[in-house]
């Protein structure tokens, strides 16, 4: 006799869709700009279930924001589109630039009279950088009257102050670099203004200089921090203060009073 | 202790994150600090030799007015590391003991910033353009930002030709100072104390 049996489960069927994809609606297949939407989602979703950055771009880029919330508000983001457009168009200006102090003049006048737009680029580079100027002083006295550099954001004005001594830094080392005499007269005279200060002020001067004089690494070192080293301090900094900015969120104007519950208005009286 | 065995002073856990701090900050200093020590390399050492330069016979100087004379600072740099020079030979009734050296030989770096002065002839003045310096005939300051008078360089005569050695400073009262200091540096009483004498001069 034989035994009873369990029966057999049901073999599965084959795996059926994932939801989304294939969908068939009304009998017609997916079309070619169905399926190119399709590619977009599925490609951030790929990238979102490995990243999980979704929660952390959400919150920054839809934090909100008080009211009266205005125009001067851009001018952080202002500075650093400048500070975007330094950095790209100084890459390639030193694809065509030579630090050699007899070959530096002649490679930017290269850069301005042969470079397939190198007129522009180094125009915007030039020029850029005195914009750059501007919005940090804009942006700072937007900070400074809208008294936003309070408690909490006390670190944050630091940070800013470190950020605007660093663009002065730029604005001193990148002037060296056209190798002029414009240039090059403003930059022993800058030189010797750090040596005026008392002590430190002549090794400071040596330590810009590599030396006594004026020499055969001067230009390349100046090159050098105004490429190099202060760029990748700023970008670092720029992330720091955008951090503190959502972390902290930003100030109402000066002008708006903060609304009152209703409650605590009526007990008020 | 709470957390370590009997008999241990620290906890397991606590050496391996300490050792592994220490690791780090080890591997960090292996590459941090030789490459701090590359960049403020020259601040300790003397960056350019001393050598004398031939500026010609002693017949092309004279003693009544400056001859004009290019010499190289710094080589291979190009105009950059060239400067020029006030030539004139040393005269008694002129300079009297304000000099040891048989010619005097101006350097044209303004000691306000370090602009380029020039002699003007019908003045009798080294005059900077930048912010106004005014020099008299020896390099003293007469008027404007200046701190000190103009540097010199030593010089010397070997077989009829006028050498030019090394820069040295003065204070205003022609005192020298053998390792030159930057414009800007004040030199007299105790100033010259607040600017030492660097490794690299």
């Amino acid at each position: 006799m034989a035994r009873p049996r369990l029966p057999k489960p049901p073999s599965p069927r084959r795996t059926p869709p994932r939801p989304g994809t294939n969908k068939v609606v009304n009998g017609k297949k997916p079309g070619l700009k169905e399926n190119a939407a399709e590619a977009g989602i599925a490609t951030v979703g790929w990238l979102d279930e490995r990243t999980g950055a979704s929660p952390f771009l959400r919150g920054f880029l839809y934090r909100k924001v008080p009211k009266g919330t205005n125009w001067f508000y851009t001018l952080g983001s202002a500075t650093m589109f400048a500070f975007l457009n330094q950095a790209v168009t100084g890459v390639f200006l030193a694809m065509y630039y030579d630090p050699n102090p007899t070959k530096a003049y002649d490679s930017a006048r290269h850069i301005t009279n042969d470079v397939w737009l190198g007129a522009f680029v180094r125009g915007m580079h030039k020029w850029g950088s005195t914009v750059m100027v501007l919005l940090v002083f804009l942006h700072m006295a937007r900070t400074f009257f809208f008294g936003a550099y309070k408690y909490p954001r006390e670190l944050n004005w630091l940070i800013g102050f470190v950020l605007l001594v660093l663009t002065m830094l730029m604005s001193f080392t990148g002037y060296l670099l056209p190798f002029d005499q414009r240039s090059y007269w403003a930059s022993i005279v800058g030189i010797n203004l750090n040596s005026s200060g008392p002590i430190v002020g002549p090794y400071l001067a040596d330590f810009l200089r590599a030396g006594s004089e004026f020499n055969s690494v001067t230009l390349s070192r100046f090159y050098s921090i105004h490429m190099l080293l202060i760029p990748g301090a700023i970008v670092a900094l720029i992330g720091a203060h955008l951090y503190l900015v959502a972390k902290l969120g930003t100030t109402a104007p000066p002008w708006l009073k903060a609304e009152k519950a209703k409650e605590l208005a009526k007990e008020e009286v | 202790m709470p957390g370590a065995f009997e008999g241990e002073t620290v906890t397991r856990r606590g050496l391996m994150t300490g050792g592994a701090l220490a690791a780090g900050g080890l591997a960090s200093a292996a590459f941090g600090l030789p490459a701090l020590g590359f960049a403020l390399g020259p601040n300790f050492s003397r960056t350019e030799p001393h050598r004398w330069q031939d500026v010609g016979a002693e017949g092309d100087f004279n003693k009544a007015s400056y001859v004009q004379k290019i010499i190289d600072l710094v080589a291979d740099v190009g105009d950059a590391g060239k400067t020029t020079i006030y030539v004139r030979k040393y005269s008694r009734a002129v300079d009297g003991k304000t000099t040891d050296q048989p010619y005097v030989a101006i350097s044209n770096r303004c000691m306000h910033l370090g602009c380029p002065v020039r002699y003007v002839q019908a003045a009798q003045r080294f005059i900077c353009p930048c912010h106004g310096g005014v020099y008299g005939p020896l390099g003293q300051v007469d008027g404007g930002p200046p701190v000190r008078p103009l540097d010199r360089f030593y010089t010397n005569v070997e077989n009829g030709r006028v050498l030019i050695g090394p820069r040295f400073s003065l204070d205003s009262n022609f005192k020298r100072f053998p390792h030159p200091r930057d414009p800007s540096n004040h030199l007299d009483g105790l100033w010259q104390y607040l600017y030492p004498a660097r490794p690299t001069t």
